[in-house]
Order: C-alpha cells, then structure tokens, then sequence
C-alpha cells in the first residue's frame, strides 16, 4: 500500500520475488485463457448435443471429414487473426485464394506440380504486398483498400481464366496427396493447418516480431516511439497473409482438381473474419490468439457437419451460425467490464 | 437570426453562501476484495471552495464517480441540497445541480469549439441550425468567463490544445447553470497563464454562489483557492481543515502519512563530455534551437502551453523531421528518421501523453517494460522469457513500481506507477539522454518525490536528462540549467543559482519571440 514505502533507490533492493506459486488449476487457466474455456465448452456442448443424436458423428471417417471441411478456412482465419491483432483487416484473401487457385493449375499445366505451387505463393505475396503499399503509402484504411483489392484480385483471376475452371490437376501425385493423402492417419490438410497455426502461434508468443505485432495493434504512437517501424510490420503481415491465402489456394485447387476463380474462395474472407471474432480477437486490434481462433475454426466446423447429419437445411445453418456469432461477442463484450458508451470495439 | 439568451449563471435564486449543497457520508465502496473507500465524508457549501486532496489511489476519483452516479456507494448517503438522493446514472446528478469537469476532456475533432461546447443542447430553427448564431453565441459566453483571448468559437476541436481541450469542457457544465461544480485537477495540462484565468473564473463563480470541488495535485493552488481542504489517505476520511489554519507540512502529512522536507534533492555534479547539442534546429514547430545537455546534467525546458516544448522534444528523439540546423550528439552530427534511430544513438523519451503515446494498456508491465530492447532479450527473434522476466522484475523493484506481479496489465496501474513503468522502459535500454515530457504529470506527491529521485540518480550515473515541465517549482528544483521557450524559440537560459519564478515567466512570455514577424531585426 501506497503510505509504506520509502522513496525509490536505483541500486539497493534485490529484484522482486514473484512469490508462491500459482495453484494448478489457475495454470491451466492461465495458459488456455478464460475465453478459450467458454469455446470449449461450447464445443463440448454441440459434441454431446449431436453425437447423441446421431451416433455417426464420432466415427473416425467423419472426424476427417471435419477436419477436412475446415483446413481451408481454417488457414485464412488464422492469418486474419494476426492481420486483426494488428489493428488491420485483410478483406481480400478470399479472392487471393482463387487467383492463386487458378494461377497454380495453370502454372501446373505449363510446367509441373513444384513450379504451380512456389508460383502461386510467389502471386499471393505479391497481392499482399501490393495492399501492404496501397495501406502504408497511399495511407489508405486497411478495410477500403482491401475491400477494393478483393474485387481487383477477383477481376484478375476471371479475366485470366475466361472465367472458367482450369488445368485438371486430379491425376497429379501430389497435388492428390495434398487433397485426399494421409501423413500418420492425418489427412494432410489438416497437417498444413496444424503447421501454420503453430507457427503462427510461436510467432505471436514467443518472438519479438509477435509481440511488436500486439504493440502496433495496441498503440501505434506507442510502438512508434519505441522504435518499432510500423510500416515495415504491416506490409510484413501482409505479404505473409498473401502467401498463406495463397496455399489456401493451392488446397482449393488440389481438392477440387482443377483450378478454381471464384467458386472455392468467394466468402472465405467472411468466414475468416467469424472465426476469428468468436476467437476472441478485437477488432480495434491488440487483443486475440491463434488458439482461440482455432477453437472457434473447429466450433464451427463441427456445427456445420452435425448440423447437416442432423438433416438440418442450409439456410438454418446460416442463420445459427450467425446467431452463435452474436452471442459469443457479446457474451465477450459484457464481461469486458468496458464503457458501454458510443461504438463498441 | 435567432437570438438565443445567454445563459445566466444562477437561473434560480443563489443558495446563501455557507448552505451544504452537497454532500456525502459514511460513504463505502469495494472493488472485489479492494476497498476503494470506507466512511468517506465530504461537504461542498456554496460560495466556497472545497479543496479534496490525497496521493494517486487515495480514492478521489472513485468518490467523484460516486457522486455524479457514475458508480453506486456500498453504504453511505447523499444529500443534495437538504434531501437525500440516490443517483444511479450521471444524467440525474447533472439535473440535480452537479458537474464534474473531467481531468482528460473529450472533446469531437472534426466540429467548432462552439458546437463541442453546447453539443447535446444545439439550439434549431425549424430542422436546422443556425451556425452564426451558435458561434455569436459561443462568443459571448466566452467573453462572459475571459477566455475571449485563448480560444475562439470557430476553432476545430482537433486543434485545441490540452489547456483549450479544459475550457471546452468548463464551457459545457457552464451552460446548465450547476450549483455545484467539481474539478478533478483541472490545471494538471494547463500552463501557468492559464491558471491564472482558470482560477479568475473559479472565484467567479464562487462569489456567485456555486459551490465549488477542487481535486489538486498542487499544493499552492489549493493555499490560493480553497476555503476548506478535505484530505482523504488510502481510502479512509482523514479529516477536514479550514485552509486558514492549516500549512503545506500539514497537509503533506496528513496526505502521506510522512514528512517530505527534502523533496527535492538534487546533488550537482560535475557535468561531463556534452552528450546532445542543437546547432540552429528549425522546423515547421520550432526555430533556430541552440541547446546543450551534458553528462551527468538535468535541464529543464519551461515555457508556456503552445510555446513548443513537446514539439522540441519529439525534434530531438527523431519523430518530428529537422528541416535545417544539426543535431549532434556526443560530438558527431546525427539525422534521425524515425525514433529508431534517436533509441539506436541512446535516447530515450517519455512523452507527455503516457496513455496515447507510452503505454499498450491492454499488456503486462512486463511486455511494456521490455518493449524497447525486446531485439537485445531475444535470440534472433526468439524473446528469452526468463531474462524478459527477470528484467521487469528488476525495474519493478529499482523504481518501486506498486503492482501485485510483473503480469498485471498497466491500464490497471495508478497514474504514478503509470509513468513509473514508462521510465522503466527506457532505463532498461541504458540511455545516455533520456528526455522526460512532464513526467510529474498527473502523478501524486509520494510517486513524484519518487521519480524526482530517480531522476537525480541517473544524473549521479552520468545519464544527460532532458525534463520539460510546466510547473515552476519543479523545473528550478530539479534543474542544473533552465532554457526558456516562447513561440517556438529559446528565448533564455538560466542558470541553477538564483534562478526565481518570476525571471522564467519573463521569458515566457517574452512578446516578441511570440510572433516572429514583429521582431525587426535579429541582434
């Protein structure tokens, strides 16, 4: 308290002892974080809700099929979590994803399977640079800028593709193994998932890049006089979100066989933006994890399958989706113990 | 054009002077397991001032909240005017009489002074409004309280100052007519002519009968003010005393619980090898800056509001651009693009603004303390947690920082320990100028006699230290050198010795510094 203390020395006093060790439980709360609690809850709820109503649900063929359903959103909700923790917003990685989808079965036709995919990641960063430098030297907000290049890059991919599929990348080895291959039982989309998200979980958390990422997003005047070039940050986590876009479009292809303009990736941005909210990330940036984005990738996941098992029709899927949305926010927002004043963060 | 009446100052009959318009008792208040305030009293009668003081923490600001309803009491009561009342929402305080001006006042960018002042009651003709009339208005009732000369009606909030940013809002309560009106340390952003015209209103409406609360900081202000001071200690109602009979060692005493005769205690020493100088700095913000800190020196920059003191500072630490002159530093003749490179050349800055410009409320004091040299506690670009850890835990304990662990977020720290964690960050990057924009803002006396401390120990250790602060007594206690500003210019430099109030307020003020244009010829 405040009245006993003695006036602060520079030398004298031995570091602070951070004292008794926390219990095991608030550790465990500590590391997968109240708001990742109230994910899993809900994901044990639809769990339990579901599988006893149909016994289906946890056969391990549909566990893949899960898994599988989620992979490619998955990647772009993860990406669109550090874009937010930034303050930003990347509007435009559906439509990165499907020129990137086109451009790698085309390049793929032309010369053979490697070239399609360093190709295509090779477009994607270009794309995110591209909004990187319309953010940073055009000083334009990072929502209008990639709201504009969503419809530019879309433009793009129909124009060169006539607007149809192409390439038939289906007979292809590898391009099958990414589609439909296993890696120890795993299919392996979900291990492109899995690798992503921890990398970008490690990036976050442990590095000085994650955590000057969190600065800029909290405050950019901050992080400025601390040294941090800002500019640097942005077009970084755009060019990196441009190249994950663009494996997310090399999947598209790889699942579909052939490559898709429009019809694999259009939506994927909003899908994004969903996950990544329910995940707990804040919109004016500062705030999220990868872990929560994840849970909330896979509570969605799991909502769209059971619901389909159920014979649930897709217009109600919709409609339960968003209202999982509305409540999950704004169960957030009112134990934020924020002003309730003027537009909510 | 719509005439639209000025507004009195006492619409109903004035309550005779002495009447309790206001007050408060056995008031109790917890936080979980804090308790914020218990048996708390307070009066507020009219035509008088109250003065309510107590370091950072003390519960001030929670009892303010309490009575405009902004937050409910645990127990106690209210009384406004002779009758108990409960408010549950600031909108029922406001009608009730009462209004708080707020420390930090928001204010709308992108409108007129005008309609920030009388926003929430813009008066219409028909479905518009009249503009004119608004700004006529505006005018007269800034002409009516003298603030004619520091703000004009037309102005965009975005280009008020913090001092301006205050006016506004004293504009606001003004406008309801209040009977009582609270002041949570309305000169903590202002310069010294402003307080002046501050306190000529406050007294004005004092003799009009309000009745006025006064939260300060700063103990002179309250002795020139106050009829009454009310002191309150780590939540708990210390006592009341009528200012008349009370002294400075007094109060500090009852504030702190201790005596604080030495409270500054700056040890010269022999200044070292010059560390920054100025050679004829200008840019759109300053002019022709000549200016020298040595090793081992503490100079102090005072000067008005307005005079180009932050400006200057921001210049050196390399987020605003030099457009001609040099800037050395240890001898040699740097450029600085971004702050980057002032960091990389062994600056450090605290701005004045500690929670837009310092802070990531939302983080750990661990993560704001490491935030400048997170590159030197990383293995390329892997943060090691262990010496992170151990380095805020060092800094938490060297500086006194008052927080339950090193993971508490900051935006839950007191103002003092606020500004403590800020200075961590940048003695954890071992500068060899550190440039401190009021760092005593908002800070309470225990924190301030703190940093004054840490301040002059750094000093001992060879640190060169750049203070601006607009509070005189500071500047010539702590200061080996003061340099003077006035519209953007150095217009002197003073030595330590003999060094006096009023020698600085000359040369603040000095007129033809002010306007450059009218100065006939450089000497």
């Amino acid at each position: 308290m405040p009245t006993t203390q003695s006036t602060a020395t520079l030398r004298s006093q031995p570091p602070i002892e951070t004292g008794a060790r926390p219990g095991v439980f608030r550790r465990v709360l500590e590391v997968v974080g109240v708001q990742n609690i109230s994910l899993l809850m809900a994901i044990a709820l639809v769990v339990a809700v579901i599988g006893s109503q149909n016994p289906l649900f946890f056969t391990v063929g549909n566990l893949r099929v899960i898994g599988t359903a989620i992979a490619i959103s998955g990647l772009l909700a993860v990406v669109q979590t550090i874009v937010i923790i930034m303050g930003a917003l990347d509007i435009s990685v559906g439509s990165i994803a499907g020129l990137t989808s086109v451009s790698s079965a085309m390049i793929f036709t032309a010369t053979g399977p490697f070239l399609g995919v360093v190709g295509a990641v090779g477009i994607g960063m270009l794309c995110g640079l591209l909004n990187g430098c319309i953010i940073v030297f055009g000083r334009v907000n990072p929502v209008i800028a990639t709201l504009a290049t969503l419809a530019a890059y879309k433009g793009v991919a129909q124009l060169i593709s006539d607007g149809r599929a192409q390439g038939y990348t289906g007979a292809d080895g590898f391009f099958v193994f990414l589609a439909r291959g296993t890696l120890l039982g795993v299919p392996t989309l979900i291990w492109v998932l899995v690798i992503i998200a921890v990398l970008a979980h490690v990036l976050l958390r442990y590095t000085s890049v994650g955590r000057n990422i969190y600065a800029v997003g909290g405050n950019d005047i901050a992080s400025r006089l601390a040294g941090i070039n800002i500019n640097r940050y942005i077009i970084g986590v755009y060019v990196a979100t441009g190249a994950v876009a663009a494996i997310a479009g090399v999947l598209i292809t790889a699942r579909t066989g052939s490559g898709q303009p429009v019809s694999g990736s259009e939506g994927l941005e909003l899908e994004a933006i969903t996950a990544a909210a329910l995940g707990g990330a804040a919109l004016k940036g500062g705030k999220g994890t990868i872990a929560g984005t994840i849970l909330a990738v896979i509570l969605l996941g799991i909502l769209t399958n059971g619901m389909t098992l159920l014979g649930v029709n897709s217009f109600w899927q919709n409609v339960a989706k968003g209202a999982l949305l509305i409540v999950a926010v704004v169960i957030q927002q009112l134990r934020s113990g924020e002003r309730r004043i003027g537009l909510p963060g | 054009m719509v005439k639209t009446p000025a507004p009195t100052a006492s619409g109903t009959d004035p309550a005779p002077p002495g009447t309790v318009m206001l007050s408060a008792a056995g008031i109790e208040k917890s936080f979980g397991p804090v308790r914020a305030l218990q048996g708390v009293q307070l009066e507020l009668r009219a035509g008088e001032v109250t003065a309510l003081m107590g370091e950072n923490g003390a519960g001030k600001s929670t009892l303010l909240k309490i009575l405009t309803g902004d937050l409910q009491p645990d127990a106690g009561t209210l009384t406004s005017a002779g009758t108990e009342v409960r408010f549950t929402d600031p909108r029922q305080s406001r009608l009730a009489g009462l209004r708080v001006i707020a420390q930090e006042p928001e204010v709308l960018l992108h409108v007129s002074v005008a309609e920030n002042i009388y926003v929430g009651a813009i008066g219409r003709q028909g479905l518009m409004f009249n503009r004119a009339a608004l700004l006529a208005r505006a005018d007269t009732d800034l002409r009516r309280y003298g603030f004619e000369k520091v703000i004009r009606p037309e102005t965009l909030g975005s280009a008020l100052s913090p001092a301006q940013r205050q006016i506004v809002e004293i504009m606001r309560a003004l406008v309801d007519n209040p009977s009582v009106i609270c002041f949570d340390e309305p000169t903590s952003s202002l310069g010294d002519e402003e307080v002046v015209i501050l306190f000529k209103l406050i007294r004005q409406l004092r003799d009009e009968g309000v009745a006025i609360g006064y939260v300060s900081h700063r103990m002179h202000e309250i002795f020139q003010l106050s009829d009454n001071i009310t002191v309150l200690r780590d939540g708990k109602f210390v006592g009341t005393k009528t200012t008349a009979d009370t002294n400075h060692d007094d109060l500090v005493r009852m504030m702190v619980g201790r005596d604080l005769s030495q409270f500054f205690h700056r040890d010269p020493v022999i200044p070292g090898a010059t560390v920054l100088e100025l050679r004829g700095v200008s840019n759109a913000h300053v002019t022709d800056i000549h200016l020298e800190v040595k090793a081992g020196e503490v100079v102090g920059v005072s000067g008005l509001v307005g005079a180009g003191r932050s400006e200057l500072m921001k210049t050196i630490v390399g987020d605003l651009r030099i457009d001609s002159g040099e800037l050395l530093m240890g001898g040699t003749a740097v450029s600085f693009r971004a702050p980057a490179d002032a960091i990389a050349a062994g600056i450090g800055f605290a701005p004045e603004e500690r929670k837009a410009e310092a802070l990531l409320l939302k983080r750990s004091v661990r993560d704001n303390v490491a935030l400048a040299r997170l590159r030197s506690l990383s293995r390329w670009i892997f943060v090691r947690a262990a010496d992170e850890k151990a380095l805020a835990a060092e800094y938490v304990a060297r500086l006194g920082i008052r927080t339950p662990s090193s993971e508490q977020l900051v935006g839950n720290l007191s103002g003092g320990n606020q500004q403590k964690v800020v200075l961590a960050r940048w003695l954890a990057t071992h500068p060899r100028l550190l440039v401190l924009d009021e760092p005593t803002r908002g800070v309470d006396v225990g924190a301030k006699s703190e940093i004054y401390a840490i301040i002059d120990e750094l000093a001992q250790a060879g640190v060169a230290v750049l203070v601006v602060s607009s509070e005189l007594p500071e500047v010539i206690g702590l200061s080996d050198r003061i340099y003077v500003m006035a519209g953007g210019r150095i217009t002197g430099e003073l030595a330590r010795d003999h060094v006096t109030e009023e020698q600085i307020l000359a040369l603040a003020m000095d007129e033809s510094a002010a306007d450059p244009d009218l100065t006939i010829s450089p000497s």
